[in-house]
Order: structure tokens, then C-alpha cells, then sequence
């Protein structure tokens, strides 16, 4: 016992054969010991099962209608209960997470392409270039992004590929604002100004040491903005302006059970559930990953 | 200070201009022509040519834009395809019930979060902090959407609490004098509709204050357990004032300023939200005033209504900027 005292007060004392690990394991690491990040890790990985092998899980199609069995309660048969078409709900809310997650992984990949590219050039080039980009963000960021995302579809006309743009286009200011800052920092560092000296070209420096310097907080914002990219989805889903029937998207879901609120609760109970329970678990790995990737910004 | 506010209204002009475009650009960038797309496809080509005309698409797009903007300046936003008549006239009982719905929900949203961030970091780890943090999880999450319907449900329909939607009695009609209802009942001394008014604006602010709440409890919270661990939050407690001064006084004073920077950015999230939370319960808000000018393709009201809430949050984000100095006189602005 007084013996393990003792050594607990030594310093500790790192073995020389050990190596050095790398970031990513150090972050994975401290990513599986945060509980709620892999709470969120599973919820995501649930949905992403769901979505890939809805055919398999669904017991009915998305569009099978049993007009002799419209709005019936959850049963053993219809776990979810059916609605005004008599089509079962678990189907529906099971292939819905194919297009919530589809358009979330699109959407947010779209903006992270175009905001590198746009934050890159900003950054790297600077002067006139970065002030007409910079303005542009502004400019953007001064709209509440839904409203954004209203005024492109109404624009374009309303449809889920419209939902998807618009959705990528109102998040590509923050995704260029990201690397716009890591690119201004990182072109300041010692082994740029190097890389320059020894004749590196401006694109070479940009795809080996630039952007694989900002790849931690780019996947930080990129599962953030995915929750938030399926939340939007569904909400134009839910005002009309996404979806069209008869996709089960959540979000037209919600508004098409807005109708049997009194007769059918459980019409607008469950594609509400999936929504909420899918952005949650977004979050939570989000939140985990920004604690594990860089700790400077966890507040 | 005065340098410093002229410096950050003489910024907001670019801003401002840049609304003003993307706005203008909207019904230009319809595909095909806009005035057949408005009109449907079974409009006459005289109509289709008037409305060419009305619009101002006949001639240059720069032209277009100086005459747009010069009417901008001068109040003038257009005539509203539907109703015919001019938007700056009819456009302020639906941004009165807006200001109404959306002043409401920030309070609430202020007060609870606020107060459940400072309980958290209070009693740290306790029960109370735990239950209020999933909360806020959850709430994060949330689409107001479907809060708002669930709470329908919930209130209105199962338990019969409280008006499913709409901001008045149908049967009591409110006299409007200044559109906002709270204020409009009191100078006539209606308690009785003063009460409507609040029953009517309870579902609609909970369900929009939701997200915004969860997240300023959220960074109240981790602001304030950093402020409580300060040197001279530990000198006030030996000094021997009671916990409560050290929590409400010194110690909140100084976690304010990220909490109002996170409020200030809900503002985007509450207008924004406001267009999903009106629609739900039938508030006659600027925007359900938007929704419905979508569905009727009344360009010049949707182009007024998202820059008047745009207009609305960058001033909101000005004032905001301005208060931190107030505030926090250690800010200095160079």
C-alpha cells in the first residue's frame, strides 16, 4: 500500500520505446470516453441502418394504400398506426431516414466543397478577392438561414432537389468563414513560408499543407450542419416548399398529419420523433468530436 | 463610443446594399419569364405584358435596380400582387404581431434559460442540473414544428387549456391602435382581452422560444462555472456575502457578455423560426404573411417580408454589438 503511495507521487516516467501517437487516435481516444458522444455515435449509426436497409426493415412500401384501414391507432400490425391513406407510418418514417439522411450528407457536403473553395481563395489570395468573398458571407449571414433557404426555393420552385440546394447554399458561408481563418492562420506558420522557399507551388502548399490542417474543424461544423441541414429539410418539408408526395420526408409528413391532430395523434407523433432523434444524435457526436478534435473550442 | 457607433452604422451600408440585391434579384432569377411563371400559364399575353410593365422588367436591370432602391429609401416597397395595395401599408399589423410573438418568446426564453443555466452551475452535478441540461440536449434538437403541434395537441385539444391558434377571440375582437395587442388592450384598459391576448400567446412563444432557451442555458451554464471559479468570486464568499449576491450580482455581471452574444444571434433563429411557429398556429405574423404570398407567388410581398426580418436582424445584431461596450467598459474598440 505505502509503496503504491510513493510511486503515485513520482512523476511519471514514459517508457523510450513509446511512440509518439498520432492526433486522430489521441482524439478517438477521447472520443469513446465521452459518453454522450457515443450515445450520439449509436443513434446516428441506427438511422444510418435504418436508411440503407429500409427495404429489408419496412414491412409495407412507401405507397400502399389501404383505404379500409385509414387512421388506425398503433397496433401489433401497424406499430406506428397508418394514416388518412391507410399506409402504414413505421414504413413511411423508416424510408423517410433514407431522404433526411440523403439530403444531410448531400447538402452539407455541397457546402463544405464550394465554402473551401471560396474560403480558400479568400484567404490565401487575400485583397480585393477576400473583401468581395468576405462581403458575400456577410451579406448572407444577415438573412436568418431559413428564410434564405425559403427565398431560394421560392425562387426555384418547390421540390426536394430545390430543398437540397438551397440548404447547401445557406451554409456555405460558414463553412468559407471556417477556412478563411485557418487558411489566414496557417499561411503564417514557419513551414509554409519553407514550402514557399523552396518553390512549392500555390496549389500544391493549399492541398498538402493548408487543407488537411483545417480537416478537424471542418468535420466538427460538417456533423453540426448536418443536424441542422435535416432539420431544414423538413421544416420547407413540413411549409410545402420540399418534398413532394408521396415521399415520406419527415417534415411533409408532420404537415400532412396536421389535418387529423384531433382523430390520429399518433400521425404526427412519430416522424417528429425520428426527426428529433436523428438531429440529436448529430449533435451529440458533433459536440463529442469538438471536444475530441480541439479542445480550444469547447466552451 | 459615439466614433465607434458611427464607425459600425457606416459598415452596415455595404450590408444593407447587399440585401437590397440579392432581394432585387430574387424575381429576376425566377427561370423563364417571371411575369408567365406569376401569372400561370393561362394568362393572356396582355396580362403577361402589364405585369412585365409593373414590374419594371422591361428595362435594363440596372435601371431596375436604381429605381427599386430609390424607392427603398423612400419607404416605398412595392404593391402587393394580391390585394393591390401598397405593402408599406398594409405590411405593419402583420410586423406588429410578429414583434409581439417574437419579444415574448425571447423573454421567455431569456428568464427560464438564463435562470436554469445559473441554477446548473449553482448546484453542479446536482439532479437539477442534470435533468436541465438533457433538457436542454433535447431541446437543441427540437423542431418547432413539431413542438408546436405536439403542444396543440397537448394544450389545446386534450387538456382544453388554453386556444389552439390565431392572436385574438374571434367574438371579442381587439381594437387595434398600435397592432400591438398587449399594449392596444391596456390603453383601453381590457383586462379581460389583455387576458386573451397572453392565453393566445402562450403555445406560439413556448414553442418559438424552445431552441433559443436551451442554448442560452446551455452557454449560461459553462460561462458562469468558469466565473464561479475566479479568484474574486472566492474572495466574495470568504468576505462572507451570502451565495445569492455572489451568483445574481458578481458572478453574472461577468458571464453576460457571451450569453448576449448567443442572444443576439438567436434573434436570426427566433425570426427565422417565427415563419414555421405562425404558420402552426395561424399567428397573422409577417411570416405567414411570406408563407402565403409563396403559395400565391406574390413576389413583391415575399421580397419585402425577407428584407424588412432581414433589415430587423442586422439592426438587432447592431444593437447588440453597441450593448457589449455598455456593458463591459474593459471592451475597447479601435
Amino acid at each position: 500500500m505505502e509503496l503504491s503511495t510513493q510511486k503515485d507521487l513520482q512523476p511519471p516516467i514514459m517508457p523510450a520505446e513509446e511512440k509518439a501517437v498520432s492526433p486522430w487516435v489521441e482524439a478517438w481516444r477521447s472520443f469513446r470516453k465521452n459518453k454522450l458522444a457515443l450515445i450520439g455515435t449509436i443513434i446516428v449509426v441506427f438511422f444510418i441502418i435504418l436508411a440503407v436497409f429500409a427495404p429489408l426493415i419496412a414491412p409495407q412500401g412507401i405507397n400502399e394504400q389501404m383505404l379500409s384501414k385509414r387512421l388506425q391507432a398503433p397496433s401489433s400490425e401497424h406499430w406506428f398506426g397508418t394514416d388518412d391513406f391507410g399506409r402504414d407510418i413505421f414504413s413511411r418514417v423508416v424510408y423517410g431516414a433514407r431522404i433526411s439522411l440523403w439530403v444531410g450528407f448531400l447538402a452539407v457536403i455541397g457546402s463544405i466543397v464550394v465554402g473551401c473553395l471560396l474560403g480558400v481563395v479568400a484567404g490565401y489570395y487575400g485583397k480585393w478577392v477576400d473583401t468581395i468573398i468576405s462581403r458575400v458571407f456577410d451579406i448572407m449571414l444577415a438573412f436568418p438561414s431559413i428564410l434564405l433557404a425559403i427565398a431560394i426555393v421560392a425562387v426555384l420552385g418547390p421540390s426536394l432537389r430545390n430543398a437540397l440546394i438551397a440548404i447547401a447554399v445557406i451554409n456555405i458561408p460558414n463553412f468559407g468563414r471556417l477556412i478563411r481563418s485557418r487558411v489566414l492562420s496557417v499561411k503564417q506558420e514557419e513551414y509554409i513560408m519553407a514550402a514557399k522557399a523552396i518553390g512549392m507551388s500555390n496549389s500544391r502548399i493549399l492541398f498538402r499543407h493548408v487543407l488537411p490542417n483545417s480537416m478537424a474543424p471542418i468535420i466538427v461544423q460538417g456533423t453540426l450542419a448536418i443536424a441542422t441541414a435535416i432539420i431544414e429539410c423538413a421544416a420547407l418539408g413540413f411549409l410545402g416548399l420540399g418534398a413532394e408526395a408521396p415521399n415520406p420526408e419527415w417534415g411533409k409528413m408532420l404537415s400532412d398529419a396536421k389535418a387529423f391532430l384531433i382523430q390520429a395523434p399518433w400521425t404526427m407523433i412519430f416522424p417528429g420523433l425520428a426527426i428529433m432523434l436523428t438531429v440529436l444524435g448529430f449533435n451529440l457526436m458533433g459536440d463529442g468530436l469538438r471536444d475530441a478534435l480541439d479542445p480550444r473550442m469547447k466552451n | 463610443m459615439l466614433s465607434y457607433t458611427l464607425k459600425r452604422l457606416f459598415s452596415l451600408i455595404p450590408v444593407l446594399l447587399g440585401l437590397s440585391l440579392i432581394v432585387f434579384f430574387m424575381i429576376r432569377a425566377i427561370p423563364g419569364n417571371p411575369a408567365q411563371i406569376i401569372l400561370g400559364q393561362l394568362a393572356t399575353k396582355e396580362a403577361v405584358e402589364e405585369l412585365t410593365k409593373q414590374l419594371g422588367l422591361d428595362q435594363p436591370w440596372y435601371l431596375q435596380y436604381f429605381t427599386y432602391l430609390g424607392g427603398l429609401i423612400t419607404g416605398d416597397l412595392g404593391e402587393s400582387l394580391r390585394t393591390k395595395t401598397e405593402i408599406s401599408q398594409e405590411i405593419w399589423p402583420y410586423l406588429a404581431a410578429t414583434i409581439e410573438l417574437t419579444f415574448v418568446a425571447m423573454l421567455i426564453a431569456v428568464f427560464i434559460g438564463v435562470n436554469a443555466g445559473i441554477i446548473s452551475a449553482w448546484y453542479q452535478n446536482s439532479w437539477f442540473d442534470y435533468v436541465a441540461m438533457v433538457l436542454a440536449l433535447i431541446g437543441v434538437s427540437m423542431p418547432i414544428f413539431w413542438l408546436g403541434l405536439m403542444e396543440q395537441w397537448a394544450f389545446a385539444i386534450k387538456l382544453d387549456w388554453l386556444p389552439t391558434s390565431g392572436r385574438e377571440e374571434v367574438r371579442n375582437p381587439i381594437e387595434a391602435i398600435t397592432n400591438i395587442y398587449m399594449i392596444d388592450t391596456l390603453l383601453q384598459g381590457r383586462i379581460d382581452q389583455f387576458w386573451d391576448v397572453i392565453r393566445h400567446l402562450i403555445l406560439p412563444s413556448f414553442a418559438l422560444a424552445t431552441i433559443p432557451m436551451a442554448i442560452i442555458a446551455r452557454i449560461t451554464r459553462s460561462t458562469m462555472l468558469e466565473v464561479m471559479r475566479s479568484d474574486f468570486v472566492r474572495t466574495a464568499r470568504a468576505k462572507g456575502l451570502r451565495m445569492f449576491w455572489v451568483v445574481y450580482k458578481h458572478s453574472l455581471k461577468n458571464a453576460i457578455i457571451p450569453v448576449l452574444t448567443i442572444i443576439g444571434l438567436q434573434m436570426g433563429l427566433l425570426l427565422g423560426g417565427a415563419i414555421l411557429t405562425e404558420t402552426i398556429f395561424s399567428w397573422p405574423g409577417i411570416g405567414r404573411y411570406i408563407y402565403e404570398a409563396i403559395n400565391y407567388r406574390d413576389y413583391p410581398v415575399i421580397q419585402s417580408g425577407i428584407l424588412i426580418i432581414a433589415f430587423i436582424f442586422v439592426m438587432i445584431n447592431l444593437v447588440v454589438d453597441l450593448l457589449y461596450a455598455a456593458i463591459d467598459p474593459r471592451i475597447k474598440y479601435n
